[in-house]
């Protein structure tokens, strides 16, 4: 009787690509929690609009494909990919550019160049940038933290508006939105003021801020309030570097590239540089170098390849956020350095088992 | 005006002669195209591609009067190998040549051989001994499979055999793409 | 004493934990089973040349009589492991990821297990290292850790290389495998002996054998048996796969890497198997040669898990049967362990000298492969990678065939150990790619210096013709002139006419006699018989 063969090793660990998803998605829950709890359920909602597009964008694209459904679609990325972009857009974006950044993600950048593991870009950023260039008036309508806000939104509210675009009697939109730290800082150094004094002005304490009725811009180390979600990501990062589902080449490459950077120009000149942890904890530099430049299908493959581009994607934020034209970066730091991918992995080969040292 | 217009000439000088002299310092001596072409046949030498031999059919192939699908031997292999070093798009194995076929070695049977020598005549690679009036036999190692020598054998002695599968010549088979694949 | 102090340890670059279900098969001594009714002897257990056949169907055999002889240096040779009458010299189906069949000796047992006359060494420090080597070579002793290197080879340092280190390896980091273990719990005296034998052979300094802290009973019972030997001890290694490679194992014990393409021995190390040493102390103080191996039987249609000292050439289901093995239970049945070994295409094949391991698995031991998914770069495998390697490029490479890419990143290092596939999230058969890519090019390389060869031949005799045509031309105008001068020039030529003339009708004749004989009794190939017949009126033309 002929035995059924196959070939070694015949023993197989417990890894899979969908339980890789499932724990990045659980690592993002502090990070999440702590938007919530700042900038209302606005992110809530833009997550469950982009999980629910990416969902039938990836479907309609398989059956088109004709792949089978079930399992690509059990494997979780797409979710992943939507999360991301749903955390990444300002929390009161209206419904349809959501969609549209997550059907872009989905089908231009991910399912068009063959799907998962073959997309030379980070879908969630490339649906990101799209949207960034194409809608700039949305994309950059952010909201303060909630203690300060005109207007405290309840989640009926916010999904009304998303869905509807209807705002609370008597509310005005421009009222209701805020310029981010990293904006207010580009357009205050701008103008010629000095860390110290934007500082003064606007990163006053919760009980002055109140008696001066001013809306504080700067928390204790980073921007108010986005200190602490970025705390939770680092959280989450952390978490899934124990697990080792991420490496800690890329997150610790790139704030190290952005904390030395950044320090270097602090020091040379601290009137009109930040402090690296202003940098380090504004924005979303937590979440892009835990979540984004980990995304392991565009990232270099090596571990030395992979320290070589964190710290790009870190010295790209810096200086964009500095010198370019937006006050935040991570999506088109990542995207350039996806571009260089296949150099890094050319160059940097790790040192075969006894091969000489080079 | 004139001094940019200088500066440019200069330039543009300067540079010319850097990369006509990279050109000839540095200049790569290629093997002959008709050697490379060659290197890639398989050296049959059994004429299905219509020249007599593999070199013919090489210069032919560097001297454009003929294709280079027509040489079921090498197969797709050699079609793929000759379209990159030809920069030319790969395309089927012309029918009129031949399909490609697993290997083969020919074998006398040696109790039927009268010792003719018409087939160590056809031999392309001399891979048969023997003597007039004496049986011949195959060097099984050299034979290349070609079918020359079947043609002109009187008795009919030769055949060509698929060359065994042995475990010392076994390799492992690329794998089968189960779920990665489209669904059927 | 040594041995309570902690010795300095290495590490190397990844690997991976695979579940142990060692203990199954340790829960009882190791036995010998039934004679069976069949031994089926390949002439091909071991790396090199197979073996060449000195007996004739018919022969009666004793118990250890050479039966087959080494051919050319890296070959063993083969002996009967039982005595009895050889019935069949010829093809048989042998333990092979091919499923292929080769040469084998089958001999009937006669019940008898009548040994050969013994002729141990008395003393064996007495006699040169060479000799010594050649014993072993006699005795047919090969690598028993799976890889089957012929050991004499092993033993032979060459003229300019120092071994300081002999380091036996009792490693048996591969799950389900057993049979190192016991052997050191029971035969540790064996081994002591080997290791005398192969240190005096070798002229090794110092001599480390290594063991994985999962097998404390082993290292006890090793400790014990080598306790007052001068500068030999017992290392207990942490456990991890796949640290009983030669290369890795080296790395731990001495922190040295063996270069590429080098051997143990350039970095002054030599590496054998317990079960080996255990083997040439049986050859060298007994006079046996390798006739029987212990075979870990184990695996969940296994009713009895066990160890046993098994004749070479037994068939695997006749042990199975008698482990209350139930072979409609399993799923997959491996020579070897799960990580390395190679599935089986059937029950009945010999037990060949790299058996070390049967595992009949069932479903609940190795679950079917899970649907591959594409790869999605996670660097898991590079993490795992015992080499250093990169296996996600190396897949990518090897999938798409670009033979010359994966070579530069240094496919021939890959130990194919399969940590790499053991990892993959994505269930990616690494492994089985980067064997593919290795066989496609040694099959290439072999094909080009065939066609080169070819070129070569063909050339030579294009030259040759050529040189016979211009001697045949030099000729006939050396006739021809000398007729010439002779004035008998024009007679000559008419003569030579019709000599040629005469010849024709004869060739003609004989050419269509044997159309004639062809016609009556090959009918078939029209295309060749139309070729043929062109090519019978072209002699004709």
């Amino acid at each position: 009787m002929p035995l059924t063969t196959s070939t070694s090793p015949h023993a197989k660990g417990h890894a899979s690509v969908t339980a890789v998803m499932l724990q990045v998605l659980l690592a993002l829950i502090p990070g999440v929690a702590a938007y919530v709890w700042f900038f209302g359920w606005g992110v809530v909602i833009n997550i469950t609009i982009a999980a629910t597009a990416a969902v039938a964008a990836e479907s309609a694209m398989l059956i088109i494909r004709k792949r089978p459904v079930r399992q690509y679609l059990g494997d979780c990325s797409a979710l992943v990919t939507a999360v991301l972009l749903g955390m990444a857009l300002p929390p009161l974006s209206p419904w349809w550019l959501t969609v549209i950044g997550v059907i872009f993600a989905i089908v231009v950048a991910k399912q068009l160049y063959g799907g998962l593991g073959f997309n030379p870009f980070n879908p969630a950023m490339v649906g990101y940038v799209v949207l960034l260039v194409s809608f700039p008036v949305e994309m950059t309508s952010w909201l303060p933290i909630s203690t300060f806000s005109s207007y405290d939104m309840s989640f009926l509210e916010t999904a009304a508006f998303i869905f509807g675009g209807q705002l609370p009697p008597g509310i005005t939109y421009d009222a209701l939105t805020e310029a981010t730290p990293l904006d207010t800082l580009k357009n205050n150094l701008g103008q010629g003021n000095t860390v110290a004094e934007i500082r003064a002005q606007l990163g006053l304490d919760d009980v002055t801020s109140l008696l001066l009725s001013v809306i504080p811009i700067f928390g204790t180390i980073g921007g108010k309030g986005w200190e602490w979600v970025n705390a939770g990501f680092l959280l989450g990062g952390l978490w899934l570097i124990y697990r080792k589902i991420i490496g800690w080449q890329i997150p610790v490459a790139m704030l190290g590239a952005m904390a030395l950077i950044s320090g270097a120009f602090a020091l040379y000149d601290p009137g009109h540089h930040a402090s690296p942890l202003f940098h380090l904890f504004s924005g979303s530099v937590m979440l892009g170098a835990f979540f984004i430049a980990t995304d392991p299908v565009t990232a270099a493959a090596s571990p030395t390849g992979r320290l070589v581009y964190g710290a790009g994607i870190g010295i790209f934020v810096y200086v964009i956020r500095v010198w370019g034209g937006y006050p935040d970066s991570i999506a088109f730091s990542v995207l350039l350095m996806n571009m260089v991918v296949p150099i890094i992995d050319n160059h940097f080969k790790p040192r075969v088992f006894g091969h000489g040292r080079k | 005006m004139i001094i940019a217009i200088i500066a440019l000439s200069v330039l543009a000088v300067a540079f010319g002669l850097t990369l006509g002299y990279a050109a000839i310092r540095f200049k790569v001596e290629g093997d002959p195209l008709v050697d490379r072409i060659d290197a890639l046949l398989p050296q049959t030498q059994c004429g299905q591609c219509g020249f007599p031999g593999c070199r013919p059919y090489a210069e032919a192939i560097a001297g454009g009067n003929a294709d280079i699908n027509q040489c079921p031997p090498g197969g797709e292999a050699t079609i793929m190998a000759l379209a990159d070093l030809l920069d030319r798009d790969p395309k089927p194995l012309n029918p009129e040549n031949g399909q490609e076929k697993s290997k083969t070695v020919a074998i006398i049977d040696e109790m039927r051989c009268i010792g003719c020598t018409l087939c160590i005549q056809a031999c392309p690679v001399d891979a048969i001994v023997g003597a007039a009036k004496h049986m011949h036999t195959v060097i099984a190692e050299e034979c290349t499979g070609c079918n020359l020598c079947v043609p002109p054998c009187p008795v009919d002695c030769i055949d060509m055999a698929p060359v065994k599968q042995n475990i010392l010549a076994w390799k492992w088979p690329y794998p089968e793409q189960k779920a990665a694949g489209r669904t059927t | 004493m040594i041995g309570a102090i902690r010795r300095q340890l290495w590490t190397f670059h990844g690997g991976v934990h695979p579940v142990q279900h060692k203990h199954v098969s340790t829960q009882s001594p190791i036995r010998r089973p039934r004679l069976p009714q069949r031994i089926v002897l390949p002439l091909h257990q071991h790396i090199g040349e197979p073996a060449e056949v000195v007996v004739k169907v018919g022969d009666h055999v004793l118990k250890g009589q050479m039966i087959a002889h080494a051919t050319g240096y890296v070959s063993a040779p083969v002996h009967a492991s039982t005595s009895g009458k050889v019935v069949d010299i010829g093809e048989a189906p042998i333990p092979h990821p091919s499923g292929l069949s080769a040469s084998c000796i089958v001999i009937e047992p006669d019940g008898e297990d009548r040994w050969i006359e013994h002729s141990p060494v008395e003393n064996y420090r007495e006699i040169a290292p060479s000799a010594l080597r050649n014993i072993i070579r006699e005795a047919g002793i090969v690598g028993l850790g799976g890889a089957g290197f012929p050991s004499y080879i092993k033993l032979n340092p060459g003229h300019h290389k120092m071994v300081k280190t002999l380091v036996l390896n009792g490693v048996e980091c591969e799950p389900f495998i057993t049979c190192d273990d016991m052997l050191m719990r029971e035969r540790a005296d064996m081994i002591r002996g080997g290791i005398e034998i192969i240190r005096h052979a070798l002229q090794a300094e110092e001599c480390l054998i290594a063991i994985e802290d999962n097998k404390t009973a082993a290292f006890e019972s090793m400790r014990k048996a080598v306790a007052g030997m001068d500068k030999v001890e017992v290392v207990q290694v942490p456990t991890l796969y796949p640290q009983g490679s030669e290369k890795q194992l080296v790395r731990v014990l001495t922190g040295k890497e063996v270069p590429r393409d080098g051997l143990c021995l350039n970095v002054g190390v030599v590496c054998v198997n317990v079960g080996t040493a255990a083997a040439v102390h049986r050859a060298i103080h007994l006079g046996e040669p390798l006739i029987s191996r212990i075979v870990t039987i184990t695996g969940g249609a296994v009713g009895q898990p066990c160890n046993l000292e098994v004749l070479i050439g037994t068939p695997m289901n006749e042990l199975l049967s008698q482990c209350d093995g139930d072979i409609s239970r399993i799923e997959r049945m491996i020579m070897g362990g799960p990580m390395m070994g190679f599935a089986l295409h059937r029950s009945d094949l010999p037990v060949i000298k790299t058996t070390n391991c049967v595992l009949a698995a069932t479903v609940t031991d190795l679950p079917p492969a899970r649907p591959v998914m594409p790869c999605i770069r996670c660097g898991a495998c590079a993490d795992a990678c015992p080499v250093n390697l990169l296996p996600q490029q190396l897949y990518w490479h090897s999938k798409t065939k670009d033979l010359d890419k994966v070579q530069e990143y240094d496919l021939f290092d890959c130990i194919e150990c399969g940590a790499c596939s053991y990892v993959c999230p994505s269930n990616i058969p690494l492994v089985q790619y980067f064997r593919y890519a290795k066989g496609d090019i040694w099959t290439r390389e072999r094909e080009k210096e065939k066609s080169e060869l070819a070129r070569k031949r063909h050339e030579s005799r294009q030259k040759r013709l050529e040189r016979e045509k211009a001697e045949r031309e030099a000729k006939r105008q050396q006739k021809k002139s000398a007729l010439d001068a002779t004035g008998m020039a024009e007679k000559g030529q008419e003569e030579a006419a019709a000599a040629l003339q005469r010849a024709e009708t004869r060739r003609d004749a004989a050419l269509r006699e044997a159309e004639k004989r062809r016609g009556e009794g090959w009918q078939e190939g029209t295309k060749d018989d139309a070729s043929r017949t062109r090519e019978s009126e072209r002699d004709s033309n």
